[in-house]
């Protein structure tokens, strides 16, 4: 029988792209024999906006970028800052980096996971108990810098205030009762016959492909590569914390899934040593090149000119490798500012895992990259 | 029963009680209201369409009566199953939440985009509205509250609801939006194999009551003071299944899967043309719902509580219960995907729910041969059935391999150092 080629715009105004991202899809019936990725309708043209500003003035678009999680987004721009000043940041912002950065990372993958099961037509339960244990981690984040979603916390140098003293006990009780729910979310997801069928055997991304593809994070790691930048390129205080790496063995969706779940626990495990480890004092180095630092107290400064030169910061995001590139020519604004962000680049190889599957299986796979459209396209 | 215009039966079958104004049935007022017609000297046509508009009429406020508070039940339930409160801010405890949004849907602009179908597009509303109040007619509410008794009522609670596909699909159709489209082939594929099972789910209930009549089949669940329910549990499960579908509810909600096809055939319907959809989506739940107690749960009655309470408000409550199901499941489960469910229609029920019409069938044909007394082979009937479906849908399940390790829950690895561990594996790709 002849058929013509059914072609099926999937957004960017659709409830499960995750945004403004759009798939062509060319169907054979449900099947996908052909996928275009159209990308840009978010575009803002950060890197450009970046270069007039100066470099303390960049840390507010590093929220917006992935604002899913914009405490990492932090963090990567003010490493790469830092190595470009040569400022060595105090021993305490080292160890509110880490919590903040787990906080966040608890934070995101719960929202990938429980966005995940509402793709796989979970009606919006799963996604609603998860968004509550996300609402008390911005509660934590409201009391240290006063923003929930925006944060803009990290400075060149350190932090832009310390921890209010209620932080610590509100935190310590939140970290006992994160254990009790994950052994729930375990439970009723992983063990759900219905959401195993679903991921399982899905969306196979192999350990070549996704090596070749640059692939990072989960995704990498769903596919049984044990690569972390926390292990392989320590950052702020991650290499005196004991944790593990989560590897699944398949690569398929179920996989990505489950080393979601298990970099939780992971980020719990970790969150209750930084607590107890955190020692006391400043915030913020002083720094001698900045051009107007307040007196007195370390502070953030609100200019800086850094040397002529460049740095790579990179650090683990929740969604993989973000780093940012940044050249100074000693002016006050970058000469160039370049954000590798992991959406973007694990988008590369969806492709090869959606052709030859379903519609229902294609909003699975796009759901277990976990991208967020900000930082796609920037 | 053929209409008999001298004593009024065939529009109202059943035992009448005492005094008109009893009102444990209602059916007993609209009787003296036909009887005082017929004294006026009226022809006999009279009684006959007025009580039948009466029954109309009576039958429409109710349906609408309850789906508002079908809606507001689900919001709640759902709402307490996700965390979260649910409506609360209209009327007390949110009660008057669906009147805002009938409102609301009644006073928006019902748009319809240049290349639709017009008229297929106008007929879609109407045409998925019908079926779901149609089966009501043969609905026994209480003793006597029925719109007509039809011999063959079982018969025609199928066949009506099945022309729900064929409006699902005018509006998908008619819609010219790819999504509507795709949803609307999803629908008619998925509800053309769940009628089957439907059918051969509800020819137990008919052995056994030995009559499609719906009034028979709660009368003998009352007579052997039993419900369907215990003698058919495999085809209780079936049948709730496949009304599941029919309905489309969670887990089997592909053919409005908002995850993936938008809306699917409503897609491209606002204003009040989406209110039909969604008012004809909780008439259906309803229809269901009553059919499952009718059949299954027995009905009006409940082993002489219907003495002391209506038997209406027997039937509301289990009604409700049932629709608290439908609704839990929604609230917990997600959603399969249409080959899987296609493929569990075939291979997974459709075997379990034809042993289940030759087992029955047997036991029939024992109970009837050997003249046994109910008391003593109905127990034994149950217990059978009820061991029987348990072992068949393990057995079944363990046969298709669902039962395999890579079935099961699995834990991700956890490794200290990093690029050491690095697996080449071959991966495995299900083909669907």
């Amino acid at each position: 029988m002849k058929t013509e080629p059914f072609v099926v715009s999937f957004g960017p105004q659709h409830p499960s792209t995750h945004g403004v991202f759009r798939m062509r899809l060319t169907l054979d019936g449900e099947q996908i024999t052909d996928l275009d990725m159209v990308i840009g309708y978010l575009h803002r043209s950060m890197e450009k906006l970046a270069e007039e500003r100066s470099f303390t003035q960049n840390i507010p678009f590093t929220d917006r970028t992935d604002y899913i999680s914009a405490m990492t987004g932090n963090l990567a721009y003010v490493l790469a800052a830092e190595k470009l000043c040569g400022i060595e940041p105090p021993e305490r912002a080292q160890w509110l980096r880490v919590i903040m950065s787990e906080l966040q990372r608890f934070a995101s993958h719960s929202m990938a996971v429980g966005f995940l099961a509402n793709d796989c037509g979970a009606w919006q339960t799963p996604i609603m108990h998860m968004l509550r244990d996300r609402e008390k981690v911005l509660d934590l984040f409201e009391m240290a810098c006063g923003a929930r979603l925006t944060t803009n916390y990290m400075r060149i140098g350190g932090l832009s205030r310390d921890i209010p003293p209620e932080f610590m006990p509100a935190a310590r009780k939140l970290i006992a009762e994160l254990p009790k729910r994950m052994d729930e979310y375990e439970d009723l997801l992983l063990e759900n016959e219905i959401i195993v069928i679903r991921s399982r055997g899905i969306g196979v991304l192999p350990a070549e492909l996704a090596i070749a593809s640059s692939v990072s994070g989960p995704m990498l790691r769903g596919s049984g590569v044990a690569w972390d930048i926390r292990k392989a390129d320590p950052y702020a205080a991650y290499d005196k914390i004991d944790f593990d790496i989560c590897v699944g063995t398949n690569g398929d969706v179920y996989d990505r899934f489950l080393v979601r779940l298990a970099e939780m626990r992971q980020s719990i495990r970790i969150l209750e040593q930084a607590l107890d480890m955190i020692p006391a004092g400043p915030v913020h180095a002083q720094i001698a090149t900045a051009t107007v630092q307040p007196e007195g107290v370390p502070s953030a400064p609100l200019a800086l000119r850094p040397p002529a030169g460049e740095a790579y910061g990179r650090i683990e995001s929740p969604r993989g490798e973000l780093g940012f590139y940044v050249v100074s020519d000693g002016g006050p604004a970058p000469y160039r500012f370049h954000i590798r962000s992991p959406s973007y680049i694990n988008l590369t190889p969806l492709k090869e895992m959606v052709v030859g599957m379903t519609v229902a299986d294609a909003v699975m796979i796009l759901g277990s990259v976990d991208i967020v459209l900000g930082e796609v396209d920037r | 029963m053929p209409f008999d215009p001298s004593t009024g039966s065939g529009l109202r079958a059943g035992p009448i009680l005492a005094e008109w104004y009893d009102l444990r049935d209602l059916g007993n007022a609209v009787g003296a209201f036909l009887d005082w017609i017929r004294d006026q000297g009226a022809p006999d046509w009279v009684p006959y369409v007025v009580s039948g508009l009466i029954g109309v009429v009576a039958i429409l406020l109710w349906v609408i009566l309850s789906q508002l508070a079908f809606i507001w039940i689900e919001r709640r339930v759902i709402g307490r199953m996700q965390a979260r409160i649910g409506p609360n801010r209209v009327g007390p405890q949110g009660l008057l939440q669906p009147i805002a949004d009938t409102i609301k849907l009644f006073l928006k602009e019902a748009i319809t985009s240049r290349k639709v179908d017009r008229a297929l597009f106008w007929a879609g509303p109407v045409l998925i509205f019908m079926p779901a109040l149609a089966v009501l007619a043969v609905i026994p509410f209480g003793s006597g509250m029925f719109l007509t008794d039809l011999n063959v009522g079982v018969l025609f609670v199928i066949a009506v609801a099945s022309v729900n596909t064929v409006a699902v699909f005018v509006a998908g159709w008619a819609s010219n939006n790819k999504f509507a489209l795709l949803g609307a082939m999803r629908t008619v594929a998925m509800l053309i194999s769940y009628e089957l099972i439907q059918v051969l789910a509800l020819l137990g209930v008919v052995l056994f009551a030995g009559s499609m009549r719906m009034g028979a089949v709660v009368d003998w669940q009352s007579d052997f003071n039993t419900w369907v329910l215990f003698l058919q549990p495999l085809a209780f499960i079936a049948f709730i299944i496949a009304s599941a579908v029919e309905i489309g509810r969670s887990p089997m909600d592909i053919s409005e899967a908002e995850s993936e096809i938008v809306a699917s055939y409503h897609t491209e319907y606002s204003g009040i043309k989406f209110g039909f959809f969604y008012a004809a989506e909780y008439i259906a739940a309803f229809a269901v719902c009553a059919i499952i107690v009718t059949l299954y749960l027995g009905g009006w009655t409940a082993w002489g509580l219907e003495e002391w309470v209506p038997g209406w408000l027997l039937f509301l409550g289990k009604l409700y219960l049932t629709f608290f199901l439908f609704v839990w499941t929604r609230g917990t489960l997600p959603r399969l995907r249409i080959d899987q469910l296609m493929a569990f229609a075939w291979k997974f029920l459709l075997p379990l729910v034809l042993l289940n019409v030759l087992v029955t069938g047997a036991e029939v044909l024992i109970w009837r041969e050997g003249d046994l007394s109910a008391g003593l082979a109905l127990p034994i009937f149950g217990a059978v059935n009820a061991g029987l479906a348990v072992a068949l849908i393990l057995g079944w399940a363990t046969f298709m391999g669902h039962m395999r390790p890579e079935h099961r829950a699995k834990r991700a690895v956890l490794t200290r150092s990093w690029a050491r561990y690095i697996t080449l594996h071959r991966p495995r790709q299900t083909s669907p």
